[in-house]
C-alpha cells in the first residue's frame, strides 16, 4: 500500500515535469525579446525593452494582420545566461524570431548559438562587440544597431584637434564591448598623433575603483571612460571624491541617459564631456523628435531615450518591417524573412540605416557634448553628425581586418 | 545502484530491500522520462537538474554528514570545467590541447578533487559559519581571478565551443544520450554517497561531525577524515563540472560567480540535507522556478517570486522538501492503516 502511494506520487511528479507544450493560435506571431532584466545592467535592459515596445506600438502590435506576442527572456550580461535564456525562448517557447541580446559578449555567444538554429531569425538587441558580425558571422544573425567602434566615429579626432588632448588614459570594463569602444576611439586618436600611456580594465559590477584611480598617471590630459550603468556612476563618484580633476571623454554608454539621469555631484563633472554614439539627445530632426515623443509614452521612460532603447527600437522596427513584407510567414524556416531582412533599408530616428554583407548596419553617428538643459536635466548636445559610418570605419575590409582582433592589448600606442 | 553489493552480515535482506523499493521506482521513472519529455525538458530541465543536483550533492555530503558547509563547490566544478576546456578542444583560440576525452575527464575530475581537498585543508581549522565565510571567500576570489586572468582562464568571455565526445556512434550531447549520461553519473554519485554514508568511513565522518573532540581522543585523525571527505565531494563536483561544460558548450566566469555558488546552497537547503535525494529534489524545483518564473510574473519581478517561493519552503519546513515529506509520511501511513482491509 505504501509503495503504491509513493508510486502514484512519483508518477504525478513525473507527469508534471513534462508539461506538454501548449498549442497556440495561428493568427499570432511570437517574438522573443532577450534583455538584461537582472544583474548590473538591469536599468539598461529595461530601457531596451521600452525601445522595442515603442517600435511594436508604432504598428499597433499587429504585423501582416497577425497579433504580435512578446515572450521575454532575461539574462544578467554574462554569455552563459544569455544562451540559456535564448535556448528557452527558442526550444521551449518556440519563437521563430528573436530580438536581443543587450551586452557585448552575450551577442557573440548568441551568434554562436544562432548557427545551430538556422531556421530561427536572430536580430540583435544592442550588443555592440565587433566580432558579433565582423569575424565568423552567422547567416541568420542581423544587427541594425551598429557596433561599438562605429559609435566612436569622429571622437578621437575631435579630442585631439578641438579639445587639444595629447595624452589620454582609458578606464573601461573588461569585456568585448568596451574593447571595441576603446578600439574605435584609439583608431582615430592615435592616427591623429595622440598617445594612450595607460589602459585600465575593470570587471563588470566592480564597486571599488580606488586602485584604478590611483593607477591613472598624473600627467594625462584627459581620461577616456567606457563604463556602463551602475559602473559608470560608481567610478565617476569615486573619482570625484578622490579629488580627480582631469577632464573626461565618454564612451557611448558612459554619458548615456542611464548615467546622466543619476543624482549627485557627478553631474558637475560630466558637463562638457565629449562623446560619440548612435544618438544625440538634442538632435532636432523631426524623425528623432517623433521617436522621443513615442518613447516617452512608455512606462517609467527616461527624459530622452538611451542608446539601448534606440538600438532595440531599430532592430525591432526592421524586423517588423521585414515580417510585414513576408506576410508574417516564417513557415519556410525563416528563409524569406532572412532574405528580406538583409535588404531592409529605412530612415530611422537617426537617419538612414542599411546592412552590409555581414548583416551589420551602416548608419549615421553623432558627436556630442554633455550640457545642462533648461529644465535642469543633462543632455548630450549634438556637435557634429558623421554620415553613414560602416563597420570598417571607412577602410578597406582586408586592411581593417589586419588591425587584428580587438582586445586588452590591441590597439596600442603608449 | 549496482554499487550496493549485498554484504554478508544480515543475510535475510534481499537485494531489493537493500536498495529500497522507492529508489528503484524513482530510477525506473527517470529512465522512462525521455519517452514523455520534449527535448527542452530533457536537457534544459532534466539534465541540468541532474548536474546541479550532483554539485549540490557534493555540498550535501560535506554539510549533511561532515557538518562542513562549503560554498566553494561550484568553484570545484568550475575547475573541472576549465580543465576540460584547456586540455580538450575549444574554439576560443587559447590553449585547447585537443587531448581525447578519456584522458581529459579523469584529469579534470582529479584536478577538481585535488582542489577540493586543498580547500578542505585551508578551511579545516574553521567551523560553522566561519567555514561558510572562508569557502565563500575562496569562491569569490576564484571568480574574480578567472574573470581577470587571460593567460589561463581567458578572462570574461571564457572558453566557447567545447563539445561533448562522440563515440560508439553516439553524439553524447544529443538530448537523449546526454540525459542518460547525466542520469548515469548522478545515479552512481547518489548510490556512492548512500553506500558511503553507511560505511565505516561514513559513520566516522558523522561521528566527527557530532563530536570531534571525542573522536580525536579516541585516536581518530579528525583532520584527515575531513580532508578526505572534501576529496570525495570534489570527485562528485568535478564530474558534474565536466557534464556542465559539455551541457553549456562553454565556460566563463559567469558559470561560477557568487550567485551560482549561493544557488548550490539554496538547492541543498530547499531539497534538504538529510538524505542524498534532497539535492536532486531541490535542483528540480530551483531549475523549474528559474526557468518559468519569468512566464508567471513578467520580467520585472520574477526574481522576487523565486525568492518568495524559496522563503515559503524554508519557512514551512526548515528541513526543506525532505522534511516536508518526513512530516507527511506518518499521516499517510496512518491513513493506510485506517482504510486498509
Amino acid at each position: 500500500m505504501r509503495i503504491h502511494r509513493r508510486t502514484l506520487l512519483a508518477l504525478a511528479l513525473a507527469t508534471g515535469l513534462t508539461a506538454p507544450s501548449l498549442a497556440f493560435a495561428e493568427d499570432s506571431i511570437k517574438i522573443g525579446l532577450l534583455a538584461t532584466f537582472e544583474g548590473p545592467f538591469t536599468v539598461l535592459g529595461e530601457d531596451g525593452e521600452r525601445g522595442a515596445m515603442t517600435a511594436l506600438e508604432e504598428v499597433g502590435g499587429v504585423v501582416a494582420g497577425k497579433k504580435v506576442e512578446i515572450v521575454k527572456g532575461s539574462s544578467d550580461a554574462s554569455p552563459d545566461s544569455a544562451v540559456r535564456a535564448a535556448r528557452k525562448l527558442v526550444e521551449q517557447d518556440g519563437v521563430k524570431v528573436l530580438v536581443g541580446p543587450l551586452s557585448g559578449d552575450e551577442g557573440i555567444a548568441v551568434k554562436d548559438y544562432a548557427k545551430t538554429h538556422p531556421e530561427v531569425t536572430f536580430v540583435n538587441g544592442s550588443s555592440a562587440a565587433q566580432d558579433t558580425t565582423l569575424r565568423d558571422p552567422a547567416a541568420n544573425f542581423f544587427r541594425f544597431g551598429t557596433d561599438g567602434a562605429q559609435w566612436m566615429a569622429g571622437l578621437g579626432t575631435y579630442a585631439y584637434n578641438e579639445k587639444g588632448y595629447k595624452k589620454v588614459a582609458t578606464v573601461a570594463e573588461d569585456y568585448s564591448f568596451p574593447y571595441t569602444q576603446v578600439f574605435g576611439f584609439m583608431a582615430e586618436f592615435c592616427k591623429a598623433g595622440g598617445t594612450v600611456p595607460s589602459k585600465s580594465w575593470v570587471p563588470i559590477g566592480n564597486k571599488d575603483y580606488s586602485s584604478v584611480i590611483a593607477a591613472i598617471p598624473d600627467d594625462v590630459d584627459a581620461i577616456y571612460v567606457a563604463l556602463g550603468g551602475a559602473d559608470g556612476v560608481n567610478f565617476l563618484t569615486q573619482y570625484q571624491q578622490a579629488g580627480g580633476s582631469a577632464p573626461l571623454i565618454g564612451g557611448s554608454i558612459t554619458v548615456d541617459q542611464t548615467v546622466l539621469t543619476s543624482k549627485g555631484k557627478i553631474r558637475d563633472v560630466l558637463v562638457g564631456t565629449p562623446s560619440a554614439g548612435p544618438i544625440a539627445d538634442t538632435n532636432d530632426t523631426p524623425q528623432w523628435k517623433a521617436f522621443v515623443d513615442a518613447y516617452k509614452k512608455q512606462p517609467n521612460a527616461f527624459p530622452s531615450p538611451s542608446l539601448f532603447a534606440h538600438a532595440y527600437y531599430l532592430d525591432m522596427k526592421a524586423l517588423l518591417m521585414a515580417l510585414n513584407d513576408v506576410g508574417g510567414d516564417v513557415s519556410d524556416g525563416g528563409k524569406k524573412l532572412q532574405e528580406t531582412l538583409a535588404k531592409v533599408s529605412f530612415d530611422g530616428p537617426t537617419g538612414k540605416v542599411s546592412l552590409d554583407k555581414n548583416r551589420n548596419a551602416i548608419a549615421d553617428m553623432y558627436l556630442t557634448e554633455v550640457s545642462e538643459g533648461t529644465d535642469g536635466n543633462l543632455y548630450n548636445k549634438l556637435v557634429k553628425v558623421v554620415p553613414q559610418v560602416n563597420q570598417t570605419l571607412g577602410m578597406a575590409e582586408d586592411e581593417f581586418l589586419k588591425l587584428g582582433v580587438v582586445g586588452r592589448d590591441n590597439p596600442s600606442c603608449p | 545502484m549496482t554499487a550496493l553489493a549485498p554484504t554478508d552480515k544480515p543475510a535475510a535482506q534481499s537485494i531489493l530491500e537493500k536498495i529500497g523499493a522507492g529508489n528503484i521506482v524513482v530510477l525506473v521513472l527517470l529512465a522512462l522520462y525521455p519517452a514523455v519529455a520534449s527535448d527542452f525538458f530533457l536537457t534544459q530541465i532534466g539534465a541540468y537538474s541532474l548536474i546541479l543536483g550532483m554539485i549540490s550533492l557534493s555540498l550535501m555530503l560535506l554539510a549533511g554528514y561532515g557538518g562542513m558547509v562549503s560554498l566553494a563547490q561550484i568553484s570545484v566544478a568550475g575547475i573541472a570545467g576549465y580543465t576540460v576546456a584547456i586540455f580538450g578542444l575549444n574554439n576560443s583560440g587559447v590553449h585547447g590541447f585537443g587531448w581525447p576525452f578519456w584522458i581529459v575527464v579523469p584529469i579534470a575530475t582529479l584536478v577538481a578533487a585535488g582542489a577540493s581537498a586543498l580547500i578542505g585543508v585551508i578551511s579545516n581549522r574553521t567551523e560553522g559559519i566561519y567555514t561558510i565565510m572562508i569557502t565563500l571567500a575562496i569562491a569569490t576570489a576564484f571568480f574574480y581571478f578567472t574573470q581577470q586572468n587571460y593567460s589561463l582562464f581567458n578572462g570574461f568571455p571564457g572558453y566557447t565551443g567545447i563539445r561533448a565526445p562522440e563515440f560508439w556512434g553516439v553524439n553524447w550531447r544529443d538530448p537523449m544520450p546526454f540525459y542518460y549520461l547525466c542520469l548515469g553519473f548522478a545515479v552512481v554519485a547518489y548510490a556512492a554517497v548512500l553506500y558511503g554514508s553507511r560505511s565505516t568511513y561514513g559513520l566516522t565522518v558523522q561521528a566527527v561531525r557530532d563530536n570531534p573532540r571525542r573522536m580525536r581522543a579516541l585516536g581518530f585523525n579528525v583532520t584527515a577524515h575531513k580532508v578526505v571527505a572534501y576529496f570525495y565531494a570534489g570527485i562528485i563536483a568535478g564530474l558534474a563540472g565536466v557534464l556542465l561544460v559539455w551541457f553549456n558548450g562553454r565556460i566563463s566566469p559567469g558559470t561560477i560567480n557568487v550567485s551560482a555558488a549561493i544557488n548550490v546552497l539554496i538547492i541543498a537547503v530547499i531539497g534538504g540535507m538529510r538524505h542524498p535525494i534532497g539535492p536532486f529534489l531541490g535542483a528540480v524545483v530551483v531549475v523549474l522556478m528559474q526557468t518559468f518564473a519569468i512566464d508567471i510574473v513578467g520580467a520585472e519581478r520574477f526574481n522576487t517570486l523565486i525568492g518568495l517561493f524559496f522563503l515559503v519552503i524554508v519557512f514551512v519546513s526548515p528541513d526543506g522538501l525532505l522534511g516536508l515529506w518526513g512530516r507527511i509520511k506518518p499521516h499517510l501511513a496512518q491513513e493506510s492503516l485506517r482504510s486498509g482491509p
